[in-house]
């Protein structure tokens, strides 16, 4: 693996009510790298990413960070776009660069690109209601890009959407990811998703949310259609469903 | 500002035929012609049976009367609707700053929170003529009535409003290290919008309520210069037809804010709420 970006060492979650959540997690994501959290429903993926981008505290272990973070550094895609319906493409895109205290004259061209990133440039002036599902996930995916943050976690971004969108936006994903060279942590629990996507595969289990198995993706990119198509593609979703189907205890 | 939707791109939303013409013409008509035929009702009634205007005078002697008596009435009006909105206006600044203040600090909310209710249940009826007692300054009396019943529904829908803003986005704001100002002014304010202007549509026609009960609880001391108190001068001086002008005033000047505000909601929510976007199909 490259150099480090983070790493997690023993952590656990346990909420106010008892549930543990997460247990004995340890692994490293290197810079750059794309890696996929993989798991049934309720084994604690999202926990993971919140853990990751600072908005949970760990109840035990540590988050080693292994270069310096500010804000803007972690760009995060929600499972739903969660844009603000009030606020145009435009001015919800702009909203961490306006957190930031920067004026709106000054930003213009950052957010600009960051909607040509997501093929929505002519849509600035649009608001959210006007747009399609698919769009409106775009939209959430600038907004996370617009401050070029150096990770970016995402969870579940495509699942409400249908399949041709979804492999639209994973292409376009990937392509982007090649160019800008991001660190990409990706939630899903689609076995086919992951595969596509990722060059490593954690697969998780529930109760408590545990860390049961790592698969690495030797395929190298840029990967297209083709690749779905072939036998190493078959081979690679047998192998990470059997690691599930173990994971969840069949 | 319009889009223009790329009809080649696969992600559109569906476009549809304009909202139809048939449905503005029933919103227009349909409650015209419902009055009309009321009116019309109850003019032919009072005809038929000869009922005297003393007892009972038909819709054409009432807007007579009005004209008859505009000069009388009008700076009525203008007095009541003063104290409506003065009401209302303080009840925005309140209810507002309260709710705020409620969102802030969960101590204030959980000790201000049951006053609120207690002024919002104890019937204005009751309260007023012991406010007309207290305060000298008639003006001032009938203000804090009306906004005693104003006051309610403009705090709780603000502070419902304000409780709603999405999880996800607050999550976000937190991500961005936003302030706890960025927060409430980028956040939670207009995540409170729609409810507030519910409030206000229902705090605007509660307003005039109070300010009337008011002027009426006044006006049997004698004194007053608003609608309320022509009606009970009217009445006193068995002016059947002047009193129904006065009732008719009172009622426009209802439909009047009910409709002010609804305008200002659409006006303000159109391009992003449910509740007033027009539905293509
Ligand atoms: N704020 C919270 N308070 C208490 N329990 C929580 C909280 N958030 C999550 N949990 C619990 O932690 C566990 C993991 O939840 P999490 O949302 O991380 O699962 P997930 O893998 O993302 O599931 P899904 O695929 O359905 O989104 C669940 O059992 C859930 O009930
Ligand atoms: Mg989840």
């Amino acid at each position: 693996m490259s150099e480090p970006l983070f790493e997690l060492r023993g952590v656990g979650k346990t909420f106010g009510s008892g549930t543990v959540a997460l247990e004995g997690l340890d692994f490293a994501v290197g810079r750059h790298a794309f890696v996929s959290l993989l798991g049934p429903s309720g084994c604690g993926k999202s926990t993971v990413l919140r853990l990751i981008a600072g908005l949970l505290r760990p109840s035990r272990g540590r988050l080693i960070w292994h270069r310096r973070i500010a804000r803007g550094d972690i760009g995060f895609v929600f499972q739903e776009p969660t844009l603000m319906p009030w606020a145009s493409v435009f001015d919800n895109v702009r909203l961490p660069l306006k957190l930031q205290g920067r004026p709106r004259r000054e930003v213009r061209e950052e957010v600009e690109r960051a909607l040509s990133m997501v093929g929505l440039e002519d849509f600035a002036g649009a608001y959210p209601r006007e747009l399609s599902g698919g769009m409106k996930m775009r939209v959430s995916i600038a907004r996370a890009l617009v401050t070029r943050p150096e990770l970016l976690l995402m969870d579940e971004p495509f699942a409400a959407l249908d399949e041709i969108t979804r492999f639209k936006l994973n292409n376009e994903l990937l392509n982007l990811w090649a160019r800008e060279s991001w660190t990409v942590v990706f939630v899903t629990h689609s076995v086919y998703e992951s595969v596509y996507l990722s060059e490593r595969i954690l697969v998780m289990a529930s109760r408590p949310g545990r860390i049961t198995g790592e698969i690495p993706i030797e395929v190298p990119y840029p990967r297209d259609e083709a690749f779905r198509l072939s036998s190493r593609y078959t081979a690679a979703c047998r192998r990470v469903s059997d690691e599930l189907r173990r994971a969840m205890g069949e | 500002m319009a889009v223009a939707f790329d009809s080649e791109n696969p992600d559109l939303p569906p476009a549809g035929p304009p909202a139809g013409r048939a449905e503005l013409l029933v919103r227009i008509f349909g409650p015209l012609l419902l009055l009309g035929s009321i009116v019309g009702g109850w003019e032919f009634l009072v005809r038929i049976n000869e009922i005297p205007p003393y007892i009972l005078p038909g819709p054409g002697l009432v807007v007579e009367s009005l004209l008859d008596n505009w000069h009388s009435l009008y700076p009525s009006l203008l007095v009541t609707l003063r104290i409506t909105f003065l009401a209302l206006a303080v009840a925005v600044v309140g209810g507002v700053g309260l709710a705020i203040l409620f969102s802030l600090s969960r101590w204030v909310e959980l000790s201000l929170f049951p006053l609120a209710v207690v002024l919002q249940v104890t019937p204005v009826v009751a309260i007023a003529p012991l406010i007309l007692i207290y305060v000298d300054n008639i003006t001032l009396a009938l203000l804090i009535c009306a906004w005693i019943v104003a006051f309610f529904p403009i705090l709780s829908n603000t502070s419902m409003g304000l409780a709603s803003a999405d999880h996800n986005l607050r999550d976000l704001f937190e991500l961005y290290g936003a302030s706890r100002w960025q927060q409430l002014l980028h956040l939670r304010l207009p995540s409170a919008l729609p409810y507030f202007l519910g409030g206000l549509r229902i705090a605007g026609g509660l307003a005039l309520i109070g300010a009337i009960v008011a002027e009426f609880a006044a006006g049997t001391g004698g004194t007053g210069s608003g609608l309320a108190f022509r009606i009970l001068e009217a009445g006193w001086r068995l002016e059947i037809p002047r009193m129904f002008a006065a009732l008719l005033l009172i009622s426009f000047a209802g439909i009047l804010i009910f409709l002010a505000f609804t305008a200002l909601q659409h006006l303000l929510l159109r391009r992003w709420h449910a509740s007033a976007a027009s539905r293509e199909r």
